[in-house]
């Protein structure tokens, strides 16, 4: 790794775990959207699911402005999750490995028929009341991190810039108001 | 549909390979204690800013569904900064946002359906407030 041999100990501390995992990692997240947007013009987010599924339970006009593009957002979610867990049947478990994967430290892995899944450590009511404000704030805030972040950043949309700038800097304080309170994990 | 699944897997994939999928990787980046997370975000804009700047100007339509070629554009309105607050407040305090919360229950994590719950409720929540003003300032307009 080039920026190794400057200043190693800058690096470490930046990136204890490396950068190629990531890097990997985020390529693929934009070529994802990328095989997308080739066929069918679409610029994909993953939070406006949360509304279209709604649709097909809830009345409500909200929701209801979703229907024509409920299907294929229960598909791409879909997607999303085998794509996890293809990766969960191969680097996860180790059965495929690549000197750009760094596996992690954090959570908990177990065992299923030979294979190797993750469990978080993270505790569920900061999921559950995250999840709730998450749920809110993408809704009212047109889009998340896919939407804005990949979609949008990429479309040098102002917009998208903006609300990604919104949601790291509040997300940051978050986190750290949250670690500084001793919550852990 | 075969097409949206195949980008769907690739992106699940590579959320998955990024550990993007783990709450405590996206909690640490938030701490300062990692900060490769932003190769995954920045990674991903500049594949698809590439996408978006060339593809409009080599084609002019989608095979797929006809559907000219354009960019993810919204309208700039308060809401953007609202949502985006209240948004950063949850992913800061679970460490989840959406896509990632799809692909942790692909890498085994069942923990998330809480997160997943939340997210519904949430959207749910927001969903019927919004929908039930819409429909009080559209009677309210035909009362004038």
């Amino acid at each position: 790794m080039v920026s190794e041999l400057f200043a190693p100990a800058l690096y470490e501390s930046l990136f204890p775990a490396g950068i190629s995992r990531y890097a990997v990692g985020g390529l693929l997240v934009g070529l994802g959207a990328v095989v997308i947007y080739l066929g069918t013009g679409i610029p994909a987010g993953a939070s406006t699911f949360l509304e279209s599924t709604l649709s097909y339970v809830s009345g409500q006009s909200r929701f209801q402005q979703y229907v024509s593009s409920r299907d294929w957002r229960v598909v791409f979610t879909l997607g999303i999750v085998a794509g996890a867990f293809v990766y969960a049947l191969t680097f996860q478990s180790g059965l495929v490995s690549s000197g750009l994967y760094e596996p992690g430290t954090t959570g908990q892995l177990y065992d299923v028929g030979g294979f190797s899944l993750w469990l978080t450590d993270v505790q569920p009511w900061r999921l559950f009341l995250g999840g709730i404000l998450v749920g809110i704030g993408t809704r009212i805030g047109k889009g998340c991190t896919s939407g804005h972040g990949v979609c949008g950043v990429g479309s040098a949309s102002k917009t998208s810039i903006v609300g990604v700038i919104t949601f790291l800097i509040v997300a940051i304080g978050t986190a750290q108001i949250v670690m500084a309170l001793g919550v852990s994990p | 549909m075969p097409l949206i699944f195949v980008g769907g897997l690739i992106f699940g994939f590579g959320l998955g390979f990024s550990h993007m999928a783990r709450p405590e990787v996206v909690l640490n980046f938030l701490q300062f204690e990692d900060f490769g997370l932003l190769f995954v975000m920045g990674g991903a804009a500049v594949v698809t800013g590439i996408a978006f700047a060339l593809v409009p100007r080599l084609r002019d339509r989608a095979p797929l569904t006809g559907d000219t070629y354009g960019r993810r554009l919204k309208s700039f309105d308060r809401n953007v900064l609202i949502g985006g607050a209240i948004f950063g407040v949850g992913w800061g305090l679970s460490g989840i946002c959406p896509g990632a919360a799809y692909a942790s229950l692909g890498v085994g994590n069942v923990t998330i359906l809480w997160a997943l719950a939340g997210m519904f409720v949430g959207a749910y929540v927001q969903g019927y407030w919004r929908s039930q003003r819409a429909a009080s300032e559209t009677a309210a307009a035909r009362a004038d």
